[in-house]
Order: structure tokens, then C-alpha cells, then sequence
């Protein structure tokens, strides 16, 4: 059976209420893995809190790190402090020069831009050549379409649509997540599965998006974070004891 | 011989702050229809309410087989009714009331 994934909660992290709720409601439309977003000094206490309350739901947790830099040289101070703390690192782009950083940099597993700016949306042919390059992800936020109406809809629709088949073109993976901040805008794998019908992608694929495409990302990073990992390929199978 | 019409049967709940009516949840879901397809895209989804459950909040509604994926992601994009905020999940989706029933029973 195929296991769902939702790679951005967003409850507010110091309402534990709140994130039992959504987590618990996360568990009842059939995701087996959720992501929420962790402020950079996080500590470690309220990450542990937050694994209890996932594991009392039965559902896998994420810890996930939302860079916003300004300029490239902040991503790359960001990336090389916070990389190796949390298990999914995405980079909101705000500026072009940042968009093609955080896409050539191996370290960056989800590409993330601005629902309601448009002119902040700099997934074009470039930047979608170097994201194929670095195995990067275009991750697409599912709330704004069900909170915005009308006019900036129908322009977001255009824009997710123009993206979507460039992403395909180059073989850059997407992954679909919901990015709510309530109980009321979570939708079930399914859902957002036919609301990706939308901007023209075929149910089959979005079911991959929700599933397989951002699970193969997570496995890939938890196994890179293992103590035992030393390179691609290389991996410590046991250790000396007794010396 | 005219082809028999596929239909598809969907069981619904209905989750919102303040108790509605079948007319309400109606509205709604003409409403989203209307608004992500179009009055030509409406036209070809033969909506229509067989039962609404005021004690359950479930609902059955009805459409053409065709029409199943643009009445799915239009019940998804209905985010209030009566200005509270709502979520209409789909609970299961079969070709028979029969069958759906069944599966309604089945998941309790």
C-alpha cells in the first residue's frame, strides 16, 4: 500500500494542542508521514515533544528546516549551519540570484516560491536544468489554491501549469505538500491528487508527488544523517569494540 | 439502443462549525463546481442529492462517471458554508448506491 506523505504541517509549533489535532487529523486522511516546519534554534525538548505526539498518532515525523536568505551568500551560511540538523532543508527563493543557488546546491532538497507574488516565481528552463542537476524537488503548496479565488487563482493555475511541464520536461521531481496552518484546509492524499488535475497533471503523478518522489528525498537524507554514513556508497558496517 | 449512464455515487462528510442542511452543502459544492469549471463544466456533471444525514452530517451525492475527478477537486475547494468554515471529505465513491453503503457500513 502506498504511503502519503505531507512534508509541511504548518501548526504553530507552541501550541501543542493545535499540532495534536492536525497531526491526529493528518493521520486520519491516511498520511504515514508528516513534516513540520522548525524554526532554526529550535530546541531540543520540543522536537522530542513533537516526535511524542506523532508517535502517539502512529504517523512518521520530519524535522524540516525553512531557509528564507536574502542573498546567495546567506544560503550559504544557512545551509552550511542548519544542514546537518534537520532531516528536510527547503529554501523559500525571494530573489533570482537565491533561486539559482539553492538549485545548484546538492545540499537543498526542496525548491519553494511565493504563492501570491508571482513575479517571485523563478522556476523557469535554467533554473529547472540546474534543480535536475543537484536532484533537487520542486515542492508545491497546496493551501493558496484553496484559500485564494478568483483572478489570483486562475493566475497561480496558469503559472503552477507552465511549471509543472517544465519540471516534467527536465525530470525534476515534484512533490505536493499542503502547507495549512488550520484543521480546516487539510485535505486527504486524494484530494489534493485531483486538485493537481488542475494545473495538468495527471492523478497517477500527483499520487507519485504525495508519495514516492518526496519519501525517496527523506530516505535519502535520513540515511545521509545516519552516523554511519561516510560517502555516497560508503557506509561503516561495524565497529571495533573493546579497544 | 441508447448507451446506459454511468453514474458515480459519493459518500460525503460534511465537517463544519455550525449544523447545515442538504440545500446548504448543495449550494456549496454547485458553487465550487462553478467556480473552478465553469457553467459548461457544471453542465456535464449531473449533480444531484440523493440523502443528507442532519445527525451525521454525511451526505450522498451523485454524478456522471465522467465527472467524478471535477466534482472530486471541486468538493476539496470548498473551504466554507454560510461563511464557517467547512472541509466536505469524501468518505468512499462507488458505481451502485448498494455498493456504497456497503463500504460506508464497513468504515463505520
Amino acid at each position: 500500500m502506498r504511503r502519503f506523505v505531507d512534508l509541511r504541517l504548518r501548526p504553530s509549533i507552541n501550541d501543542p494542542d493545535q499540532v495534536e489535532g492536525m497531526v491526529r487529523k493528518a493521520s486520519e486522511l491516511g498520511y504515514g508521514l508528516v513534516g513540520i516546519p522548525l524554526p532554526p534554534n529550535v530546541t531540543r525538548d520540543k522536537v522530542d515533544q513533537l516526535q511524542r505526539i506523532c508517535s502517539n498518532a502512529k504517523i512518521d515525523f520530519v524535522t524540516r528546516g525553512d531557509l528564507t536568505p536574502k542573498t546567495p551568500g546567506e544560503l550559504l551560511q544557512d545551509l552550511r549551519r542548519f544542514r546537518r540538523r534537520f532531516e528536510i532543508i527547503s529554501v523559500t527563493c525571494t530573489s533570482r540570484r537565491v533561486a539559482r543557488q539553492a538549485a545548484k546546491d546538492r545540499r537543498v532538497d526542496f525548491l519553494l516560491f511565493s504563492a501570491t507574488d508571482l513575479h517571485k516565481r523563478f522556476f523557469d528552463h535554467a533554473e529547472a536544468e540546474l534543480a535536475s542537476k543537484a536532484l533537487s524537488c520542486l515542492e508545491i503548496e497546496m493551501a493558496p489554491l484553496l484559500s485564494l479565488s478568483g483572478f489570483s487563482r486562475i493566475r497561480l493555475l496558469s503559472r503552477l501549469q507552465r511549471e509543472v511541464a517544465i519540471a516534467k520536461r527536465f525530470n525534476v521531481p515534484v512533490a505536493i505538500s499542503s502547507g495549512v496552518t488550520n484543521e480546516y484546509l487539510m485535505r486527504g492524499p486524494h484530494e489534493y491528487a485531483v486538485l493537481a488535475t488542475l494545473f495538468d497533471m495527471p492523478t497517477p503523478h500527483a499520487l507519485r508527488a504525495l508519495s514516492e518522489d518526496p519519501l525517496a528525498i527523506v530516505k535519502r537524507n535520513r540515511k545521509k544523517l545516519s552516523p554511519d554514513y561516510v560517502a555516497p556508497g560508503i557506509r561503516v558496517v561495524r565497529r571495533k569494540t573493546g579497544v | 439502443m441508447s448507451k446506459r449512464v454511468r453514474r458515480r455515487y459519493l459518500a460525503l462528510k460534511v465537517v463544519c462549525e455550525e449544523p447545515v442542511n442538504g440545500r446548504d452543502v448543495m449550494g456549496a459544492i454547485w458553487n465550487a463546481v462553478l467556480q473552478l469549471f465553469g457553467e459548461y463544466g457544471a453542465s456535464q456533471a449531473s449533480l444531484s442529492l440523493i440523502e443528507f444525514d442532519p445527525q451525521k452530517n454525511c451526505a450522498v451525492v451523485r454524478c456522471s462517471h465522467t465527472a467524478l475527478e471535477m466534482v472530486r477537486a471541486s468538493l476539496a475547494s470548498v473551504t466554507e458554508i454560510n461563511e464557517k468554515p467547512t472541509v466536505i471529505q469524501v468518505l468512499g465513491v462507488s458505481g451502485t448506491l448498494r455498493a456504497l453503503r456497503k463500504k460506508a457500513l464497513l468504515q463505520g
